[in-house]
């Protein structure tokens, strides 16, 4: 698992980011790299970058061996992130890979997965319940 | 290639873009089209950027990871209260 937290901000603020505030966080600081997007140039592309306010808003993508986008959150500044909810999906999207299997509504690891076909069509009703969900 | 010596500048590529979605592919539409390419189901589109990792700075390039899971996280600045 890699991952890479970008900003608009230059490598030289990341640095003193790192080290005058989330060193004292976490020790050691935050384990991944801290990329620099001047001019938002990479968040155009992923449709992040708000030109207005020349920053790159919150948004979270999540990239499976294969290099191909599995999933993407995007929100306005104000409010973070739920890094609970990032992982449930690294899990889930890790179990379909293996299994072939699909995951409902709020699985988790340990709930029960689908299996889609003909059998299954009309019938989730029997093996699956809304209050799974949560 | 012998890497420049890192001064206060350094350039990199940016976002690397396919050459299939080029803007010399169509350039009637050119102006029409978003930059937009991230898409669920779609290749990431690559791009390399400085970065601080590991107490100094070089350059990353998203698909030297390629075969790995990974996270790319958007944030809107260093210092940023959430």
């Amino acid at each position: 698992m890699e991952v890479f937290a970008i900003s608009t901000d230059s490598r030289f603020s990341h640095k003193i980011w790192q080290e005058e505030e989330l060193s004292k966080m976490i020790e050691g600081g935050v384990p991944f790299p801290l990329l620099s997007d001047a001019g938002g140039r990479v968040g155009t592309v992923y449709g992040v970058y708000d030109e207005e306010a020349g920053v790159d808003i919150r948004g979270r993508f999540l990239i499976d061996p294969d290099f191909v986008i599995r999933s993407m959150e995007v929100m306005t500044p104000e409010v973070g992130r739920n890094v609970a909810e990032l992982i449930r999906q690294v899990k889930a999207f890790q179990h379909v890979r293996a299994t072939g299997e699909v995951t409902p509504a709020g699985w988790q690891p340990g709930k029960a997965t689908l299996k889609p076909g003909p059998d299954l069509a009309g019938k989730v009703w029997k093996v699956w319940k809304p209050e799974q969900a949560f | 290639m012998p890497e420049k010596p890192d001064g206060c500048v350094k350039p990199t590529q940016g976002p690397i873009l396919a050459a299939s979605e080029s803007a010399a592919a169509n350039p009637v539409m050119e102006k029409e089209v978003s930059m937009v390419q991230a898409r669920v189901g779609k290749p990431a589109p690559d791009f390399e950027l400085s970065a601080f990792v590991d107490g100094g700075f070089k350059n990353v390039k998203l698909s030297d990871s390629k075969g790995k899971w990974i996270v790319v996280c958007f944030y809107p600045g260093d210092f940023t209260f959430v």
